[in-house]
């Protein structure tokens, strides 16, 4: 147990942990961030998927450790009322499901966004092909992607 | 999205005011708290009074500032059902649906649960497509009887016979004097009614009349699925609460002997070692301890389970052989001997796993005195599981406080009670709130599975083309589960004998989304075709034909070709096929364009057109995508997805090597079309499943002239059908 300082959504937080433990938990159970998910725990599935400094990492197997220094954000800080561009697109397609999926999704599609602002069919499916949905709400997805690309 | 986005503008624990005497908060159902008087961390908040007598109705809480409470008694896994039921007693109560709130209802199913038929209480469990159509006519009553207690109070106060008001949205308008009053004004004055009147059905709205019901609607769950703030079992945290993981029999039945106690017990964290029947459950402090610590259990496993030796991919030799046994019935017999042509093929089916995105979980607490227990579950059954925790635990089902949260995937897997049981033991070593986790692995090694099967097809034809004898039988591990879908009810065949042959393999089966359908579609539909093509005749006409008795199936079908232009051929290299169902009282087609890659076996799907005939659809934006849902899910595990045993073992371990449908898999186009009616509805969540493996088989038949005969059609099955 050591404790380790990460910045989070803009806050400085300091947990009481082994800095081995996957930042995962590190949200969901000390700092109460559920919106990022365990789905496989493996970085297969991507439905932990959170941004260290812009980049999306699969929280699920990166030690709180490697984040020590850097910014997270994570789905609670994309936006203070649901209104970033890539969740109002999510709502107007009508994406979730389930919806456990989801937040690793949109985190997904905000960095696609971020570093290619107009995508194309391919590009969106081949980038957004990390994040697994078993509701296979992907038609959706896609369509989501490009209306937030039209938009922003 | 109205009522989501303003819901949230306001403070989370909303006060109410006085209604019917007590002094109640609500907490915000925008972020669905696990019941309906407590906070999102599952703690409860204060509550003036019960639950019944605060509201219009056991289904309908009006507040005075007009916003509208409905409780929602299905599981909301992903179906859209909390916000259809919503809407279907929003019509009838005349509400605002910008002003309407949905709260999941407790787990009483003496109150909120619905008999097999539709009417009457029974079950609360959410499974088979049918929430929407079995609550149906019952929501309509009770919106309609909550507005008959607003029409009440409001000729009361206004002096008026209750014959001369009528309503608009969220308000009683008495026309002759032009007075009016809203419907949070009558809240107050609502006096709690024991038994309200059954309103007959000439009352209530005619279709044509609807506002709400098969307009375009968003989910009331939509927003906070964006945000990250809708609340799943594993999301829930309880003061001191525990972690727990199990480690599982690997073979099913088989009993664990720990051989290393002390040396676990002695890990600083550990907190309590639990010696099930089928596994060795490990409590711990931290749910990193749990999950790092599980590998490291050492356990014998006892041996003489029914499973030991059971290896699914050599187990399908066995299966012809069963499939070969004679059948009694004469007249089929003699149908499938007198016909001019006559036709035998089998298909086969692996086991395939439910992956719902969040695994097994459950929280359980069981009260110091060991009177009373609390829980904490996404579920499809929350009436069986609150019995199965107060079975373990000793105590009656009323002493059980069930929160439902929302359920991160069910397709099936959480209709059961098996892992809230596991958690109730837990909770009844330890005295504490326990969380129970199962890993990917563990959901998967210990998964229930979509029955593997073998599907014997026999038919026999008269000189006129027309099936004059029909024998379909199944052979695998599963028994009931492997046998719905195997009746064609819209095809006029004479002459049939439908059998399921069990053979106990020993391990765990489930009702997987659409249950038999998928297989057994599959099988049909590929039959029916394969005796098209061998009678030269149009896969579609055939299917015309066979359903002349049923227009209405004969439509949906007709619909979903010309939405395919089914005549015009495809590109080159590309094929098209066709396939019909009828699942949970639905019609559903489809047709999909498919090329091959030959040089690495992938089938790439191109397009995919389907229509659905489901009566009044309540949300179709939402039915639409239960339906892109379904054949997508469909069409992984008709592509992509298998169990395999080895002694007895599942072999795969995570989603790497059982893969699902990723998102650069799916075609360019899947259109629905929603058949319009005024039918009664009918079961919408899974009928985009069984349509589309037939589809897809009969695609690939036209366009290389072979057939793929067993599901999935991974690479190497394609290559050696081609080769
Ligand atoms: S939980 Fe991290 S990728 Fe699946
Ligand atoms: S919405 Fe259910 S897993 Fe994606």
């Amino acid at each position: 147990m050591r404790s380790v300082t990460i910045n989070v959504n803009g806050q400085r937080k300091t947990v009481n942990v082994d800095p081995m433990t996957p930042v995962l938990w590190v949200l969901r159970v000390y700092l109460g961030l559920t919106g990022t998910k365990y789905g496989c725990g493996k970085a297969i599935c991507g439905s932990c998927t959170i941004h260290l400094n812009g980049t999306p990492i699969r929280a699920c197997v990166t030690p709180v450790s490697a984040c020590i220094g850097g910014e997270i954000t994570t789905i609670e800080g994309l936006s203070e009322n649901c209104d970033h561009p890539v969740q109002k697109a999510w709502i107007e397609a009508q994406v979730p499901q389930c919806g456990y999926c989801q937040s690793g999704q949109i985190m997904s599609a905000v960095s696609l966004l971020r570093n290619n602002a107009n995508p194309n069919r391919e590009e969106i499916k081949s980038y957004m092909s990390g994040n697994l949905c078993r509701c296979a709400a992907y038609m959706r997805i896609i369509k989501a992607v490009e209306i937030a690309a039209k938009e922003s | 999205m109205g009522n989501q986005g303003k819901f949230k503008g306001l403070s989370r624990r909303r006060f109410i005011g006085t209604i019917g005497g007590g002094v109640i908060f609500v907490v915000g159902a925008w972020k669905l708290a696990p019941d309906l008087f407590s906070d999102h961390q599952g703690t409860p908040v204060k509550t003036g009074s019960d639950f019944e007598g605060q509201n219009v109705s056991v289904w309908v809480q009006i507040h005075e500032d007009d916003w509208i409470t409905i409780y929602n008694p299905s599981s909301e896994m992903g179906q859209g059902s909390m916000t259809a039921l919503a809407v279907i007693i929003a019509e009838e109560l005349d509400a605002d649906w910008s002003k309407v709130t949905v709260v999941q209802s407790p787990a009483e199913p003496d109150i909120y649960g619905v008999g097999w038929g539709g009417r009457g209480r029974g079950s609360m469990i959410t499974v088979g497509s049918r929430t929407v159509m079995s609550y149906y006519t019952n929501l309509r009553q009770a919106g309609a009887q909550a507005r008959f207690v607003l029409l009440h109070t409001a000729a009361e106060r206004l002096g008026v016979p209750v014959n001369e008001l009528s309503t608009e949205p969220n308000k009683v308008i008495h026309k002759a004097s032009g007075r009016a009053m809203r419907y949070g004004e009558l809240a107050k004055l609502v006096k709690p009614m024991n038994t309200v009147p059954e309103i007959p059905q000439e009352q209530l709205k005619h279709p044509k009349d609807f506002r709400l019901i098969g307009k375009f609607g968003h989910r009331f769950d939509v927003p906070s699925k964006c945000d990250g703030s809708a609340q799943y079992a594993l999301d829930v945290q309880v003061p001191n609460m525990v972690y727990a993981i199990i480690a599982r029999s690997p073979v099913y039945g088989a009993k664990p002997r720990l051989t290393n106690a002390s040396q676990i017990r002695n890990t600083p964290g550990v907190v309590d070692i639990v010696e099930l029947n089928h596994g060795i459950g490990l409590i711990t402090e931290t749910i990193e301890l749990a999950i790092n610590t599980q590998p490291k259990l050492q356990i014998e496993w006892s041996k003489g389970n029914t499973a030991d030796n059971f290896n699914s991919v050599k187990a399908f030799e066995s299966y012809p052989e069963e499939a070969d046994k004679p059948i009694s019935n004469g007249d089929v017999i003699n149908a499938l001997k007198s016909g001019v042509k006559s036709y035998k093929s089998d298909y086969k089916n692996d086991f395939v796993y439910h992956a719902q995105q969040e695994p097994m979980n459950a929280i359980v607490s069981f009260s110091e005195d060991g009177k009373s227990a609390e829980a904490w579950v996404g579920t499809q059954a929350p009436g069986s599981n609150r019995s199965a925790i107060a079975n373990v635990l000793g105590i009656d089902a009323s002493k059980v406080n069930f929160h439902r949260t929302y359920v991160g995937g069910g397709f099936g897997r959480k209709a059961t009670s098996d892992w809230v049981t596991e958690a109730a033991h837990l909770a009844k070593a330890i005295r504490k709130p326990v969380k129970l986790l199962w890993t990917r692995e563990d959901d998967l090694k210990y998964g229930m599975f979509r029955p593997q099967s073998l599907q014997r097809m026999e038919a026999s034809v008269d000189s006129s083309n027309n099936i004059i004898g029909w024998k379909h039988i199944i052979v695998g591990t599963g028994d009931r589960l492997m046998g719905t879908g195997s009746a064609t009810p819209y095809y006029a065949i004479p002459n049939q004998h439908i059998e399921v042959r069990n053979i106990d393999h020993g391990v765990r089966t489930k009702h997987w989304r659409a249950v038999g359908h998928g297989p057994n579609k599959f099988a049909i539909e590929s039959f029916i075709d394969e005796i098209a093509t061998d009678l030269s005749m149009d896969p579609l006409d055939f299917r015309l034909n066979l359903m002349k008795e049923f227009p209405r199936a004969q439509k949906v079908l007709k619909t979903v070709a010309e939405m395919a232009d089914w005549n015009t051929p495809s590109p080159a290299g590309m094929a098209k096929g066709i396939a019909f169902a009828e699942r949970s009282g639905s019609l559903s087609a489809c047709v999909c364009e498919l090329a091959v890659d030959r040089s690495n076996g992938r089938i790439i799907v191109h397009k995919i057109w389907a229509t659905l005939d489901a009566g009044i659809v309540v949300q179709p934006d939402n039915a639409i995508a239960q339906m892109e849902g379904g054949i997508l899910m469909g069409m992984s595990s008709v592509l992509k997805e298998r169990v395999t045993f080895v002694d007895g073992m599942v072999e795969q371990s995570n989603f790497d090597d059982y893969q699902i449908l990723r998102a650069d898999e799916i075609p360019d186009v899947l259109e629905v079309k929603i058949i319009d009616s005024e039918e009664r509805p009918t079961g919408i969540g899974e009928s985009g499943v069984p349509i589309i493996g037939g589809a897809i088989a009969n695609a690939f038949a036209t366009l290389t002239g072979k057939r793929l005969k067993h599901i999935p059609f991974t690479p190497d099955k394609v290559k050696s059908a081609l080769a």
